[in-house]
This record gives structure tokens, C-alpha cells and sequence, in this order.
């Protein structure tokens, strides 16, 4: 089976909203955050989603 | 020499001359190199020879000679093939892939255009040999023009109303009139996105091109012809900057979204409504004939 889509990472500030089983960054601020989200979506040819505020998924398409 | 001289020579010259005229019109659906369009050129002066000689054989009631047309047939499938291997090998390393059915597409024209010549260098020595070269040299003429007008096919414009919109966001989506495009997260990638991204509102003038742009081949002929004639704002390992094109459910509208290096507007409206309609992608489902409902 080839897996199209695939959660790589879960970038947050709010550790309590993330799934379970997934590398996650807990991130103290939001600039921290983008700032990391950013650096990951290079490295791991993903895109970092917005899923609200304070949650970011990098998605590999 | 004989009496069939002169009209081999002038089927053999009006057919290969008939498949460089050919060559050129297909240069934006297919740059193609110096080696390709010898590659061409060749085939369409052998398939010139076969659509010559095969006058000259019908006149010396050699009717079984005719049988190596049949040849020509399976030499010319083999351009198709050959194309079409060429093509989506390369779209690989593409950064705005051509897509399958546009590939197909380039690849039925390519193999059409070798009968197209096969036809036009027929009629010619026909003429030559049944009237005289002036009459032949008319035909000839009439004979490109007819093929001209078969290999130009429809274009986009013909089909759907093409409009600016300018892109925007919703959150983190981004959406180009009220079609949603895609999820894009960070700040500064949604400012890039901005900064160069252009949308596109596809609306298809009758229920027939609802269809035909609702396909996903056509879609992606459109974006590719976009990026290839205005550039593209991407990189391998950017997988966020990439043109897509989304379908609006409602009311069959197509939202196109593009991130061209040259964000020139009057020129995208000329060249989306000038991307070919694909053949492989054209459905009339008005032509089905409602009186014959339940009787399939």
C-alpha cells in the first residue's frame, strides 16, 4: 500500500491538543513555533497546515 | 526515369514540406530539439514516400503493393508510443508536470500528423499524374490547409469565460474567489503565496465544458501551460508553492491558482484562454439522445 499523505510532525504551543503516536515540538511561543514549522517543512519536504492558532501539522503530500 | 518520376518527387517534397509546416505549430505544446525535429522530419519523409508510391503501384495494377500502408500503420503507432514514453519519463523532472492526458494528447497528434502527410502527398501525386503539376500544386495547397485546420483543435477560450481574482486568505486556507485551494500554514510562506500568486476563475459557458474542465488532465495542461510561458515561483522541496486547480461543486467553475515568476495578467488571461481543449478530455454528455433513455 503506498500511504499518499502522512503526518510527519506535530509543531505546537498547546501540548494538550496534539495527537498521540507522532513526533510532536511543544514550542513556548507562536513565532517559536512558526519559526520551527518553517525550518521542518524544508527539511522534511512537507507543508506545514494551520490547523488553528496554536497547532501546525507538516503533511507529506 | 519514367513517366512516375516527377510525381514521386513532387508528392515525396509536398509531404515533407507538409510535415515541416506541421512541426511548427505544435512548438509550445512541445519544444522540440534539434535532434527531435529530425527525428520527425525523417518520419514524415518516409511516410511521404509511402503515400507517393502508393499512386504509381494502384496505375501499374499492382493493388497488392497497397498492403504496405498497412506497415505504415504499425511504423506510425510507434511514433505514438515513442512519444508518449519520451514525454512522461521527462514529466518527472518537471516542476509543473504536463500530466497524462496531455502527454496522450501530444503523442494521438504526433502519429495523426505522419497520415496527415501520408493523405496530402496521396492527393498530390494523384493529381499530378491524372492532370498536370499546376493542378497538382492546388490540391496540394488545399490539402495542407485541410490539415492545418484538422491538427489545430479547439482552445480553452472557446469553451469557458476566463477572469482575474486576486487570491486570498481565510485563516489558513487559501482561497481564489470562494473555491478553497489549499491549507497553508505559515506566515511568511501565506506572504509569498500573495506576493506572487495569481487566481483564476474558469466559468464553462454549457454544461458539455462543465465536463471537460472538471477533468483532472486538463486541468493540469492548463497549469503546465501557465508555468511554461510565465515561469514558475517553486522549487524541488517546496511542495507548499504549488499551482493547483480546484472545482467549485455548486456550479462546475474552475479556481485556478498559479505562482508565476512574471505576474503579468493581461498575458495569463491570453495564454490560459489559448491551452488546447485535450481530446482525451472533452465529454458531451448533451449529445446523448434523452429519447433513448432505458433502452441501452
Amino acid at each position: 500500500m503506498v500511504i499518499e499523505k502522512y503526518i510527519l510532525a506535530v509543531v505546537t504551543t498547546n501540548p494538550k491538543k496534539v495527537p498521540v503516536a507522532s513526533a510532536v515540538f511543544n514550542c513556548d511561543s507562536k513565532e517559536e513555533m512558526e519559526h520551527i514549522a518553517a525550518n521542518l517543512e524544508a527539511i522534511l519536504d512537507g507543508i506545514a497546515h494551520g490547523l488553528s492558532d496554536e497547532l501546525y501539522v507538516i503533511v507529506k503530500h | 526515369m519514367n513517366e512516375y518520376t516527377y510525381p514521386i518527387i513532387f508528392g515525396v517534397i509536398v509531404g515533407t514540406l507538409g510535415r515541416i509546416y506541421m512541426l511548427r505549430t505544435d512548438y509550445r505544446q512541445y519544444p522540440t530539439y534539434l535532434h527531435g525535429k529530425i527525428i520527425h522530419i525523417a518520419l514524415g519523409f518516409i511516410a511521404a514516400g509511402l503515400g507517393t508510391v502508393a499512386i504509381p503501384s494502384i496505375m501499374e495494377e499492382e493493388f497488392t503493393a497497397v498492403t504496405f500502408l498497412t506497415l505504415a500503420a504499425s511504423q506510425f503507432r510507434e511514433v505514438r508510443n515513442m512519444e508518449r514514453n519520451t514525454l512522461a519519463q521527462l514529466d518527472g523532472y518537471e516542476l509543473v508536470p504536463r500530466g497524462s492526458t496531455y502527454i496522450e494528447g501530444i503523442a494521438v497528434a504526433f502519429e495523426s500528423r505522419n497520415y496527415l502527410v501520408i493523405f496530402t502527398s496521396f492527393v498530390s501525386t494523384f493529381t499530378y499524374i491524372v492532370f498536370n503539376i499546376y493542378v497538382a500544386i492546388v490540391i496540394a495547397l488545399i490539402a495542407l490547409i485541410i490539415s492545418r485546420k484538422l491538427m489545430a483543435g479547439g482552445k480553452l477560450k472557446d469553451i469557458v469565460d476566463v477572469e482575474y481574482v486576486e487570491p486570498r486568505f481565510d485563516g489558513a486556507g487559501l482561497y481564489v474567489d470562494n473555491i478553497y485551494i489549499m491549507n497553508i500554514g505559515l506566515p511568511k510562506r501565506q506572504e509569498e503565496v500573495l506576493k506572487y500568486g495569481m487566481g483564476f476563475i474558469l466559468k464553462p459557458k454549457n454544461f458539455n465544458s462543465r465536463s471537460t474542465i472538471a477533468n483532472l488532465g486538463q486541468r493540469q495542461a492548463i497549469l503546465h501551460d501557465v508555468s511554461t510561458a510565465l515561469g514558475v515561483y517553486r522549487d524541488s522541496g517546496t511542495p507548499a508553492l504549488v499551482p493547483l486547480a480546484k472545482r467549485d461543486l455548486d456550479d462546475g467553475r474552475v479556481g485556478v491558482f498559479v505562482l508565476p515568476q512574471e505576474k503579468n495578467i493581461e498575458m495569463a488571461l491570453d495564454i490560459i484562454g489559448n491551452v488546447p481543449t485535450l481530446e482525451n478530455a472533452i465529454r458531451m454528455p448533451t449529445e446523448r439522445n434523452v429519447n433513448e433513455k432505458g433502452e441501452q
